[in-house]
Protein backbone atom coordinates (compact mmCIF):
# COMPACT_ATOMS: atom_id res chain seq x y z
CA UNK A 1 0.00 0.00 0.00
CA UNK A 2 2.87 2.32 0.82
CA UNK A 3 4.58 2.30 -2.52
CA UNK A 4 1.62 3.47 -4.18
CA UNK A 5 2.73 6.47 -5.07
CA UNK A 6 0.45 8.67 -5.54
CA UNK A 7 0.02 10.94 -9.48
CA UNK A 8 0.09 14.16 -7.43
CA UNK A 9 3.12 13.57 -6.06
CA UNK A 10 4.99 12.63 -8.71
CA UNK A 11 3.42 15.79 -10.71
CA UNK A 12 5.32 17.19 -7.77
CA UNK A 13 8.23 15.82 -7.90
CA UNK A 14 8.12 16.17 -12.12
CA UNK A 15 7.85 20.22 -11.94
CA UNK A 16 10.21 20.61 -9.39
CA UNK A 17 12.98 18.48 -10.85
CA UNK A 18 12.08 19.92 -14.56
CA UNK A 19 12.43 23.58 -12.90
CA UNK A 20 16.27 22.80 -10.92
CA UNK A 21 17.42 21.12 -14.34
CA UNK A 22 15.96 24.32 -16.60
CA UNK A 23 17.94 26.64 -14.42
CA UNK A 24 21.12 24.82 -14.27
CA UNK A 25 20.59 23.97 -17.76
CA UNK A 26 19.80 27.29 -19.02
CA UNK A 27 23.20 28.99 -19.46
CA UNK A 28 23.73 26.48 -22.52
CA UNK A 29 20.43 26.73 -24.09
CA UNK A 30 21.10 29.70 -23.52
CA UNK A 31 24.56 30.29 -25.29
CA UNK A 32 23.01 27.97 -28.22
CA UNK A 33 19.81 30.29 -28.70
CA UNK A 34 22.22 33.12 -28.78
CA UNK A 35 24.18 31.86 -31.36
CA UNK A 36 21.79 31.72 -34.32
CA UNK A 37 20.73 35.42 -33.41
CA UNK A 38 21.81 38.22 -35.48
CA UNK A 39 23.91 40.64 -32.89
CA UNK A 40 21.56 43.39 -32.69
CA UNK A 41 18.93 40.68 -31.44
CA UNK A 42 21.60 39.09 -28.75
CA UNK A 43 21.80 41.90 -26.69
CA UNK A 44 18.14 43.21 -27.62
CA UNK A 45 16.47 44.32 -24.28
CA UNK A 46 13.57 42.78 -23.27
CA UNK A 47 15.81 40.05 -24.34
CA UNK A 48 13.89 37.88 -27.14
CA UNK A 49 13.92 33.94 -26.22
CA UNK A 50 12.48 32.06 -29.30
CA UNK A 51 11.03 34.26 -31.24
CA UNK A 52 13.55 36.36 -33.45
CA UNK A 53 14.93 35.78 -36.80
CA UNK A 54 17.11 32.75 -37.20
CA UNK A 55 20.22 32.46 -38.97
CA UNK A 56 23.30 30.42 -38.83
CA UNK A 57 25.71 33.39 -40.06
CA UNK A 58 27.62 33.54 -36.98
CA UNK A 59 28.85 30.07 -37.59
CA UNK A 60 30.21 30.88 -40.85
CA UNK A 61 31.41 34.37 -39.54
CA UNK A 62 33.76 32.47 -36.89
CA UNK A 63 35.34 30.15 -39.14
CA UNK A 64 36.27 33.16 -41.65
CA UNK A 65 37.98 35.24 -39.15
CA UNK A 66 39.66 32.70 -37.49
CA UNK A 67 40.83 29.44 -38.45
CA UNK A 68 38.56 27.39 -36.39
CA UNK A 69 38.78 24.41 -37.82
CA UNK A 70 42.30 24.38 -36.92
CA UNK A 71 41.64 25.10 -33.49
CA UNK A 72 39.01 22.40 -33.40
CA UNK A 73 41.38 20.03 -34.69
CA UNK A 74 44.16 20.49 -32.33
CA UNK A 75 41.90 19.75 -29.87
CA UNK A 76 40.81 16.24 -31.46
CA UNK A 77 44.53 15.65 -31.75
CA UNK A 78 45.80 17.04 -28.17
CA UNK A 79 42.96 14.92 -26.51
CA UNK A 80 43.07 11.62 -28.77
CA UNK A 81 46.50 11.58 -28.87
CA UNK A 82 47.25 12.61 -25.10
CA UNK A 83 44.45 9.62 -23.89
CA UNK A 84 45.77 6.95 -26.65
CA UNK A 85 49.37 7.50 -25.97
CA UNK A 86 48.53 7.09 -21.68
CA UNK A 87 46.64 3.96 -23.19
CA UNK A 88 50.16 2.42 -24.48
CA UNK A 89 51.41 2.99 -21.65
CA UNK A 90 48.94 2.44 -18.76
CA UNK A 91 47.05 -0.86 -20.44
CA UNK A 92 50.71 -2.91 -19.17
CA UNK A 93 51.31 -1.23 -16.25
CA UNK A 94 47.21 -1.96 -15.47
CA UNK A 95 47.31 -5.09 -16.19
CA UNK A 96 50.36 -6.65 -14.24
CA UNK A 97 49.14 -4.27 -11.24
CA UNK A 98 45.54 -5.74 -11.47
CA UNK A 99 46.68 -9.95 -12.25
CA UNK A 100 50.09 -10.07 -10.87
CA UNK A 101 49.85 -7.56 -7.77
CA UNK A 102 53.33 -7.33 -5.54
CA UNK A 103 53.36 -6.11 -1.65
CA UNK A 104 54.26 -2.67 -3.54
CA UNK A 105 51.16 -2.06 -5.82
CA UNK A 106 49.05 -0.27 -3.54
CA UNK A 107 51.60 1.77 -2.54
CA UNK A 108 52.83 2.43 -6.30
CA UNK A 109 49.06 3.05 -6.94
CA UNK A 110 48.73 5.75 -4.25
CA UNK A 111 52.17 7.00 -5.19
CA UNK A 112 50.81 7.57 -8.71
CA UNK A 113 47.82 9.24 -7.94
CA UNK A 114 49.56 11.53 -5.59
CA UNK A 115 51.08 13.04 -8.61
CA UNK A 116 47.82 14.28 -9.34
CA UNK A 117 47.70 16.68 -6.69
CA UNK A 118 50.83 18.62 -7.28
CA UNK A 119 49.42 21.82 -7.78
CA UNK A 120 50.19 23.12 -11.52
CA UNK A 121 51.36 26.01 -10.38
CA UNK A 122 54.27 24.47 -8.53
CA UNK A 123 55.63 23.44 -11.89
CA UNK A 124 54.27 25.93 -14.54
CA UNK A 125 57.96 27.65 -14.32
CA UNK A 126 60.22 25.15 -15.09
CA UNK A 127 57.82 23.66 -17.83
CA UNK A 128 57.61 26.98 -19.39
CA UNK A 129 61.19 27.58 -18.88
CA UNK A 130 62.33 24.19 -20.74
CA UNK A 131 59.80 24.52 -23.35
CA UNK A 132 60.97 27.36 -24.51
CA UNK A 133 64.31 26.21 -24.33
CA UNK A 134 63.58 23.10 -26.60
CA UNK A 135 61.54 24.73 -28.62
CA UNK A 136 58.49 23.39 -27.82
CA UNK A 137 56.00 26.19 -26.95
CA UNK A 138 53.29 26.53 -28.96
CA UNK A 139 53.65 22.71 -30.52
CA UNK A 140 51.16 20.06 -30.25
CA UNK A 141 53.53 17.42 -29.43
CA UNK A 142 54.54 19.11 -26.52
CA UNK A 143 51.09 19.91 -25.05
CA UNK A 144 50.08 16.08 -26.12
CA UNK A 145 52.68 14.86 -23.88
CA UNK A 146 51.87 17.40 -21.22
CA UNK A 147 48.37 16.31 -21.29
CA UNK A 148 49.51 12.68 -21.10
CA UNK A 149 51.25 13.04 -17.85
CA UNK A 150 48.26 14.45 -16.48
CA UNK A 151 45.90 12.34 -17.16
CA UNK A 152 48.17 8.88 -16.60
CA UNK A 153 47.33 8.41 -13.28
CA UNK A 154 43.94 8.74 -13.67
CA UNK A 155 44.27 6.24 -16.85
CA UNK A 156 45.99 3.54 -15.04
CA UNK A 157 43.57 4.00 -11.72
CA UNK A 158 40.78 3.34 -14.22
CA UNK A 159 42.08 0.45 -16.37
CA UNK A 160 43.17 -1.04 -12.55
CA UNK A 161 39.85 -0.64 -11.34
CA UNK A 162 38.05 -2.21 -14.20
CA UNK A 163 41.04 -5.37 -14.61
CA UNK A 164 40.63 -6.10 -11.45
CA UNK A 165 37.12 -7.49 -11.99
CA UNK A 166 37.85 -10.03 -14.47
CA UNK A 167 37.95 -12.66 -12.84
CA UNK A 168 41.94 -14.43 -12.70
CA UNK A 169 40.18 -17.62 -12.99
CA UNK A 170 39.76 -17.56 -16.56
CA UNK A 171 43.17 -16.29 -16.80
CA UNK A 172 44.28 -19.20 -15.26
CA UNK A 173 42.29 -21.41 -17.35
CA UNK A 174 43.95 -20.18 -20.60
CA UNK A 175 47.53 -20.09 -18.90
CA UNK A 176 46.62 -24.37 -18.00
CA UNK A 177 45.58 -24.58 -21.49
CA UNK A 178 48.82 -23.92 -23.00
CA UNK A 179 48.34 -19.82 -23.95
CA UNK A 180 51.31 -18.29 -24.58
CA UNK A 181 51.10 -14.50 -22.87
CA UNK A 182 50.61 -12.69 -26.19
CA UNK A 183 47.59 -15.08 -26.99
CA UNK A 184 46.44 -14.36 -23.08
CA UNK A 185 46.35 -11.14 -23.63
CA UNK A 186 45.08 -10.97 -27.29
CA UNK A 187 42.30 -13.74 -27.05
CA UNK A 188 41.36 -13.72 -23.26
CA UNK A 189 41.92 -10.90 -21.51
CA UNK A 190 41.20 -8.16 -24.29
CA UNK A 191 37.97 -8.68 -25.23
CA UNK A 192 36.82 -8.96 -21.19
CA UNK A 193 38.84 -5.27 -21.60
CA UNK A 194 37.41 -3.54 -24.24
CA UNK A 195 34.54 -1.43 -22.44
CA UNK A 196 36.53 -0.61 -19.35
CA UNK A 197 39.47 0.56 -21.57
CA UNK A 198 36.71 2.38 -23.68
CA UNK A 199 35.05 4.39 -21.40
CA UNK A 200 38.34 4.77 -19.84
CA UNK A 201 39.28 6.21 -23.48
CA UNK A 202 35.80 8.30 -22.85
CA UNK A 203 36.57 10.08 -19.56
CA UNK A 204 40.08 11.08 -20.30
CA UNK A 205 39.45 12.56 -23.77
CA UNK A 206 36.71 14.65 -22.14
CA UNK A 207 39.17 15.71 -18.94
CA UNK A 208 41.77 16.21 -21.71
CA UNK A 209 39.10 18.37 -24.15
CA UNK A 210 38.44 20.85 -21.13
CA UNK A 211 42.14 21.05 -19.58
CA UNK A 212 42.68 24.83 -19.24
CA UNK A 213 45.81 25.53 -17.52
CA UNK A 214 48.52 24.18 -19.63
CA UNK A 215 46.71 24.72 -22.89
CA UNK A 216 46.55 27.90 -22.06
CA UNK A 217 49.89 28.71 -20.70
CA UNK A 218 51.70 26.64 -22.94
CA UNK A 219 50.21 27.48 -26.40
CA UNK A 220 48.90 30.54 -28.27
CA UNK A 221 47.81 30.28 -31.78
CA UNK A 222 49.57 27.40 -34.05
CA UNK A 223 49.07 24.30 -31.36
CA UNK A 224 46.20 26.22 -29.43
CA UNK A 225 42.58 23.76 -28.70
CA UNK A 226 39.43 25.43 -28.17
CA UNK A 227 39.93 26.60 -24.81
CA UNK A 228 42.89 28.97 -25.51
CA UNK A 229 40.60 30.39 -28.57
CA UNK A 230 37.87 30.41 -26.93
CA UNK A 231 39.76 32.82 -24.62
CA UNK A 232 41.27 35.08 -27.29
CA UNK A 233 37.31 35.84 -27.14
CA UNK A 234 38.12 37.39 -23.13
CA UNK A 235 37.99 40.79 -25.01
CA UNK A 236 36.85 42.72 -26.77
CA UNK A 237 35.36 40.33 -29.41
CA UNK A 238 33.25 38.47 -26.42
CA UNK A 239 31.05 41.91 -26.36
CA UNK A 240 29.87 40.12 -29.65
CA UNK A 241 27.28 37.98 -28.31
CA UNK A 242 26.06 35.84 -31.34
CA UNK A 243 29.61 35.69 -32.46
CA UNK A 244 31.02 34.29 -29.16
CA UNK A 245 28.57 32.06 -28.71
CA UNK A 246 28.35 30.15 -32.11
CA UNK A 247 32.28 29.86 -30.88
CA UNK A 248 30.93 28.46 -27.79
CA UNK A 249 28.66 26.04 -29.14
CA UNK A 250 31.28 24.83 -31.30
CA UNK A 251 33.54 23.80 -28.78
CA UNK A 252 31.22 22.50 -26.48
CA UNK A 253 28.93 20.15 -28.71
CA UNK A 254 31.42 17.14 -29.45
CA UNK A 255 32.30 17.00 -25.73
CA UNK A 256 28.68 17.33 -24.54
CA UNK A 257 27.51 14.80 -26.48
CA UNK A 258 30.77 12.74 -25.47
CA UNK A 259 30.01 13.30 -22.21
CA UNK A 260 26.32 12.34 -21.73
CA UNK A 261 27.49 8.79 -23.01
CA UNK A 262 29.81 8.73 -20.21
CA UNK A 263 28.01 9.22 -17.03
CA UNK A 264 27.99 6.08 -15.27
CA UNK A 265 32.04 5.77 -16.11
CA UNK A 266 32.51 9.43 -14.86
CA UNK A 267 31.42 8.58 -11.33
CA UNK A 268 33.51 5.31 -11.12
CA UNK A 269 36.44 7.27 -12.95
CA UNK A 270 36.86 10.25 -10.86
CA UNK A 271 36.12 8.68 -7.97
CA UNK A 272 38.91 6.53 -8.43
CA UNK A 273 35.86 3.21 -7.68
CA UNK A 274 34.97 5.00 -4.59
CA UNK A 275 31.71 5.41 -5.93
CA UNK A 276 29.91 3.11 -8.00
CA UNK B 1 61.14 -20.20 -12.54
CA UNK B 2 57.89 -19.37 -14.32
CA UNK B 3 57.06 -16.91 -11.40
CA UNK B 4 60.25 -15.28 -11.37
CA UNK B 5 59.97 -15.11 -14.95
CA UNK B 6 56.59 -13.11 -14.38
CA UNK B 7 57.77 -11.19 -11.64
CA UNK B 8 59.99 -9.24 -13.87
CA UNK B 9 57.60 -9.19 -16.49
CA UNK B 10 55.50 -7.22 -14.66
CA UNK B 11 58.18 -4.77 -13.19
CA UNK B 12 58.70 -3.95 -17.00
CA UNK B 13 55.29 -3.30 -17.88
CA UNK B 14 54.58 -1.11 -14.94
CA UNK B 15 58.10 0.67 -15.14
CA UNK B 16 57.60 2.73 -18.05
CA UNK B 17 54.67 4.22 -16.83
CA UNK B 18 56.54 4.79 -13.07
CA UNK B 19 59.78 6.42 -14.59
CA UNK B 20 57.62 9.02 -17.18
CA UNK B 21 55.41 9.89 -13.68
CA UNK B 22 58.38 9.74 -11.50
CA UNK B 23 60.56 12.46 -13.85
CA UNK B 24 57.21 14.30 -14.22
CA UNK B 25 57.37 15.00 -10.28
CA UNK B 26 60.83 15.07 -9.51
CA UNK B 27 62.32 17.24 -12.56
CA UNK B 28 60.34 20.48 -12.72
CA UNK B 29 59.73 20.06 -8.47
CA UNK B 30 63.77 20.52 -8.60
CA UNK B 31 63.87 23.07 -10.56
CA UNK B 32 60.83 25.11 -9.18
CA UNK B 33 62.78 24.30 -5.56
CA UNK B 34 66.27 25.74 -7.16
CA UNK B 35 64.72 28.71 -8.54
CA UNK B 36 63.08 29.69 -5.34
CA UNK B 37 66.08 29.99 -3.80
CA UNK B 38 67.96 32.55 -6.45
CA UNK B 39 67.26 35.87 -7.93
CA UNK B 40 65.72 34.99 -11.29
CA UNK B 41 64.15 37.75 -13.45
CA UNK B 42 63.06 36.56 -16.94
CA UNK B 43 64.03 40.04 -18.23
CA UNK B 44 67.81 40.53 -16.77
CA UNK B 45 68.97 37.18 -17.85
CA UNK B 46 72.66 36.21 -16.63
CA UNK B 47 72.09 37.84 -13.50
CA UNK B 48 71.04 34.68 -11.43
CA UNK B 49 72.14 34.33 -7.94
CA UNK B 50 71.83 32.68 -4.81
CA UNK B 51 69.77 34.48 -2.62
CA UNK B 52 68.39 31.92 0.54
CA UNK B 53 65.10 32.23 1.56
CA UNK B 54 64.75 35.84 0.52
CA UNK B 55 62.49 34.77 -2.19
CA UNK B 56 60.49 33.27 0.42
CA UNK B 57 60.68 36.09 3.06
CA UNK B 58 59.38 38.40 0.05
CA UNK B 59 56.75 36.27 -0.99
CA UNK B 60 55.05 35.40 2.49
CA UNK B 61 55.27 39.15 3.73
CA UNK B 62 53.67 40.53 0.53
CA UNK B 63 50.18 41.81 1.24
CA UNK B 64 49.10 39.92 -1.83
CA UNK B 65 50.55 36.37 -0.75
CA UNK B 66 47.54 36.70 2.05
CA UNK B 67 45.27 37.94 0.01
CA UNK B 68 45.64 35.27 -2.33
CA UNK B 69 45.54 32.95 0.22
CA UNK B 70 42.27 34.24 1.57
CA UNK B 71 40.64 34.13 -1.72
CA UNK B 72 42.18 30.68 -2.28
CA UNK B 73 40.44 29.39 0.98
CA UNK B 74 36.93 31.52 0.48
CA UNK B 75 37.04 30.08 -3.11
CA UNK B 76 37.59 26.63 -2.37
CA UNK B 77 35.14 26.76 0.78
CA UNK B 78 32.28 28.92 -0.88
CA UNK B 79 32.22 26.48 -4.30
CA UNK B 80 32.23 23.40 -1.77
CA UNK B 81 29.92 24.86 0.44
CA UNK B 82 27.42 25.35 -2.36
CA UNK B 83 28.13 22.33 -4.65
CA UNK B 84 27.54 20.02 -0.97
CA UNK B 85 24.70 21.44 0.18
CA UNK B 86 22.44 22.13 -3.15
CA UNK B 87 24.37 18.30 -3.98
CA UNK B 88 22.15 16.80 -2.30
CA UNK B 89 19.45 18.87 -2.03
CA UNK B 90 19.08 17.80 -6.07
CA UNK B 91 20.68 14.54 -5.84
CA UNK B 92 17.25 13.95 -3.38
CA UNK B 93 14.81 15.54 -5.58
CA UNK B 94 16.37 13.15 -8.79
CA UNK B 95 15.93 10.07 -6.64
CA UNK B 96 12.19 10.55 -6.41
CA UNK B 97 9.61 9.22 -8.71
CA UNK B 98 8.99 11.37 -12.02
CA UNK B 99 8.60 11.63 -15.31
CA UNK B 100 11.47 12.24 -17.57
CA UNK B 101 13.58 11.28 -15.24
CA UNK B 102 16.58 10.62 -18.07
CA UNK B 103 15.78 13.71 -19.73
CA UNK B 104 16.45 15.53 -16.30
CA UNK B 105 19.53 13.86 -15.71
CA UNK B 106 21.28 14.42 -19.12
CA UNK B 107 20.48 18.55 -18.57
CA UNK B 108 21.51 18.73 -14.62
CA UNK B 109 25.19 17.24 -15.43
CA UNK B 110 25.77 19.19 -18.66
CA UNK B 111 27.52 22.16 -17.08
CA UNK B 112 30.21 19.56 -15.89
CA UNK B 113 31.42 19.00 -19.49
CA UNK B 114 31.55 22.71 -20.55
CA UNK B 115 35.17 23.63 -20.65
CA UNK B 116 36.77 26.56 -18.44
CA UNK B 117 36.91 29.26 -20.74
CA UNK B 118 33.35 28.74 -22.54
CA UNK B 119 31.40 28.85 -18.53
CA UNK B 120 33.36 31.87 -17.75
CA UNK B 121 33.28 34.27 -20.64
CA UNK B 122 29.05 33.20 -21.07
CA UNK B 123 29.29 34.00 -17.63
CA UNK B 124 31.12 36.80 -17.92
CA UNK B 125 28.90 38.54 -21.37
CA UNK B 126 25.89 37.30 -21.07
CA UNK B 127 24.35 37.32 -17.72
CA UNK B 128 27.14 39.75 -15.55
CA UNK B 129 27.70 42.22 -18.13
CA UNK B 130 26.16 45.48 -16.21
CA UNK B 131 24.61 46.97 -19.43
CA UNK B 132 23.55 44.07 -22.00
CA UNK B 133 23.55 41.04 -19.31
CA UNK B 134 20.81 39.03 -18.92
CA UNK B 135 21.40 39.43 -15.22
CA UNK B 136 21.30 43.51 -15.65
CA UNK B 137 18.37 43.54 -17.82
CA UNK B 138 16.02 41.72 -14.89
CA UNK B 139 17.98 44.19 -12.62
CA UNK B 140 16.02 46.91 -14.47
CA UNK B 141 12.70 44.83 -15.37
CA UNK B 142 12.29 45.11 -11.62
CA UNK B 143 13.43 48.71 -11.42
CA UNK B 144 17.02 48.15 -9.45
CA UNK B 145 19.81 49.42 -10.37
CA UNK B 146 22.20 46.62 -12.22
CA UNK B 147 25.57 45.62 -10.50
CA UNK B 148 28.36 44.98 -12.68
CA UNK B 149 29.02 41.55 -10.49
CA UNK B 150 33.31 41.44 -11.66
CA UNK B 151 33.94 44.50 -10.82
CA UNK B 152 31.79 44.58 -7.51
CA UNK B 153 32.20 41.34 -6.64
CA UNK B 154 34.20 40.12 -8.06
CA UNK B 155 35.66 36.13 -6.03
CA UNK B 156 31.93 35.86 -5.23
CA UNK B 157 30.95 35.82 -8.81
CA UNK B 158 33.59 33.24 -9.51
CA UNK B 159 32.40 31.27 -6.90
CA UNK B 160 28.98 31.23 -8.30
CA UNK B 161 30.72 30.56 -11.93
CA UNK B 162 33.18 27.74 -10.71
CA UNK B 163 30.22 26.21 -8.47
CA UNK B 164 27.86 26.36 -11.45
CA UNK B 165 30.74 24.03 -13.17
CA UNK B 166 30.61 21.24 -10.12
CA UNK B 167 27.25 21.05 -9.13
CA UNK B 168 26.40 18.50 -11.37
CA UNK B 169 29.45 16.49 -10.15
CA UNK B 170 28.70 16.68 -6.65
CA UNK B 171 24.85 15.56 -7.90
CA UNK B 172 25.67 12.90 -9.96
CA UNK B 173 28.24 11.36 -7.15
CA UNK B 174 25.63 11.51 -4.62
CA UNK B 175 22.73 10.66 -6.94
CA UNK B 176 24.47 7.23 -7.63
CA UNK B 177 25.47 6.82 -4.02
CA UNK B 178 21.58 7.60 -3.20
CA UNK B 179 20.53 4.65 -5.41
CA UNK B 180 22.29 2.47 -3.82
CA UNK B 181 20.77 2.73 -0.45
CA UNK B 182 18.75 -0.26 0.33
CA UNK B 183 14.99 0.51 -0.03
CA UNK B 184 14.13 -2.51 2.33
CA UNK B 185 15.64 -0.60 4.97
CA UNK B 186 13.84 2.82 4.32
CA UNK B 187 10.72 0.81 4.38
CA UNK B 188 11.55 -0.64 7.80
CA UNK B 189 12.58 3.03 9.42
CA UNK B 190 8.89 4.07 7.82
CA UNK B 191 7.11 0.97 9.29
CA UNK B 192 8.74 2.26 12.49
CA UNK B 193 7.27 5.37 11.95
CA UNK B 194 10.51 7.42 10.81
CA UNK B 195 9.51 10.95 9.68
CA UNK B 196 11.02 12.30 6.71
CA UNK B 197 13.76 14.48 8.81
CA UNK B 198 15.21 11.19 10.81
CA UNK B 199 15.26 8.83 8.13
CA UNK B 200 17.44 11.83 6.59
CA UNK B 201 19.93 12.17 9.46
CA UNK B 202 19.66 8.74 10.54
CA UNK B 203 19.38 6.73 7.41
CA UNK B 204 20.06 8.32 4.10
CA UNK B 205 23.15 11.37 5.55
CA UNK B 206 25.24 8.26 6.86
CA UNK B 207 25.21 6.44 3.68
CA UNK B 208 25.84 9.22 2.18
CA UNK B 209 28.99 10.65 3.87
CA UNK B 210 31.42 8.24 2.11
CA UNK B 211 30.32 10.12 -1.07
CA UNK B 212 30.78 13.50 0.52
CA UNK B 213 33.88 13.21 1.34
CA UNK B 214 34.86 11.71 -2.18
CA UNK B 215 33.47 15.16 -3.27
CA UNK B 216 34.72 17.23 -0.97
CA UNK B 217 37.99 16.17 -1.12
CA UNK B 218 38.32 15.68 -5.40
CA UNK B 219 36.76 19.27 -5.91
CA UNK B 220 39.39 20.06 -3.62
CA UNK B 221 42.03 19.41 -5.31
CA UNK B 222 40.77 20.74 -9.02
CA UNK B 223 39.54 23.74 -7.19
CA UNK B 224 43.18 24.73 -5.27
CA UNK B 225 44.36 25.35 -8.82
CA UNK B 226 41.22 27.31 -10.51
CA UNK B 227 43.09 29.09 -13.12
CA UNK B 228 41.22 29.75 -16.36
CA UNK B 229 38.04 30.94 -15.15
CA UNK B 230 39.44 33.76 -13.18
CA UNK B 231 42.21 34.63 -16.03
CA UNK B 232 39.20 34.99 -18.73
CA UNK B 233 37.21 37.62 -15.96
CA UNK B 234 38.62 39.29 -13.98
CA UNK B 235 42.68 38.51 -14.51
CA UNK B 236 43.08 38.80 -11.09
CA UNK B 237 41.31 42.15 -10.05
CA UNK B 238 40.50 44.75 -9.22
CA UNK B 239 43.36 44.82 -7.56
CA UNK B 240 44.41 41.48 -6.04
CA UNK B 241 40.16 41.03 -5.38
CA UNK B 242 39.62 37.50 -6.91
CA UNK B 243 43.42 36.63 -7.50
CA UNK B 244 43.91 33.39 -5.87
CA UNK B 245 47.46 31.37 -5.71
CA UNK B 246 47.83 29.64 -8.80
CA UNK B 247 47.17 33.03 -10.25
CA UNK B 248 49.16 35.03 -8.32
CA UNK B 249 52.22 32.32 -9.02
CA UNK B 250 51.13 32.57 -13.06
CA UNK B 251 51.17 36.92 -12.74
CA UNK B 252 54.56 36.57 -10.54
CA UNK B 253 56.19 34.36 -13.57
CA UNK B 254 54.85 35.23 -16.84
CA UNK B 255 53.74 38.70 -16.63
CA UNK B 256 56.08 39.98 -13.72
CA UNK B 257 58.95 37.77 -15.22
CA UNK B 258 59.74 37.15 -11.70
CA UNK B 259 60.86 33.36 -11.67
CA UNK B 260 62.14 33.57 -8.50
CA UNK B 261 59.60 34.94 -6.44
CA UNK B 262 56.85 33.01 -8.34
CA UNK B 263 58.83 29.65 -7.20
CA UNK B 264 58.68 30.47 -4.13
CA UNK B 265 54.88 30.78 -3.98
CA UNK B 266 54.81 27.60 -6.12
CA UNK B 267 56.27 25.62 -3.69
CA UNK B 268 54.15 27.03 -0.69
CA UNK B 269 50.95 25.66 -2.99
CA UNK B 270 52.79 22.43 -3.24
CA UNK B 271 52.99 22.29 0.49
CA UNK B 272 49.47 23.46 0.74
CA UNK B 273 48.07 21.01 -1.55
CA UNK B 274 49.99 18.10 0.08
CA UNK B 275 48.35 18.81 3.19
CA UNK B 276 45.00 18.02 1.06
CA UNK B 277 46.27 15.10 -0.49
CA UNK B 278 47.17 13.21 3.07
CA UNK B 279 43.85 12.90 3.61
CA UNK B 280 42.87 12.14 0.64
CA UNK B 281 45.33 9.26 0.06
CA UNK B 282 44.23 7.95 3.54
CA UNK B 283 40.55 7.80 2.45
CA UNK B 284 41.01 6.29 -1.04
CA UNK B 285 43.66 4.16 0.30
CA UNK B 286 40.67 2.54 2.58
CA UNK B 287 38.63 2.09 -0.25
CA UNK B 288 40.89 -0.50 -1.88
CA UNK B 289 40.84 -2.75 1.14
Amino acid sequence: MARNISQSRRWGFTILAWGAALVIFFPILWTILTSFKTEADAIASPPKFLFFDWTVENYAEVQSRSPYFRHFMNSVIISVGSTLLGLVLAIPAAWSMAFQPGRRTKDLLMWMLSTKMMPAAGVLIPMYLMFRSFGLLDSRLGITVVLMLINLPIIVWMLYTYFREIPSEILEAARMDGASLRNEILHVLTPMAVPGIASTLLLNVILAWNEAFWTLNLTTSKAAPLTTFIASYSSPEGLFYAKLSAASTMAIAPILILGWFSQKQLVRGLTFGAVK
Amino acid sequence: MATRHQKTLARLMVSPSVLLLLGWMIVPLAMTLWFSFQSYNLLSPGMEQFIGWTNYQYFLSDPAFWTAMRNTLLLVGGVLVITVGGGIALALLLDQPMFGQGVVRILVIAPFFIMPTVSALVWKNMFMNPVNGLFAWFAKAVGAQPIDFLAQYPLMSIILIVSWQWLPFATLILLTALQSLDSEQMEAAEMDGAGTLAKFTHLVLPHLSRAITVVILIETIFLLSVFAEILVTTNGGPGYQSTNLTYLVYSQALLQFDVGGASAGGIIAVILANIVAIFLMRMIGKTLE
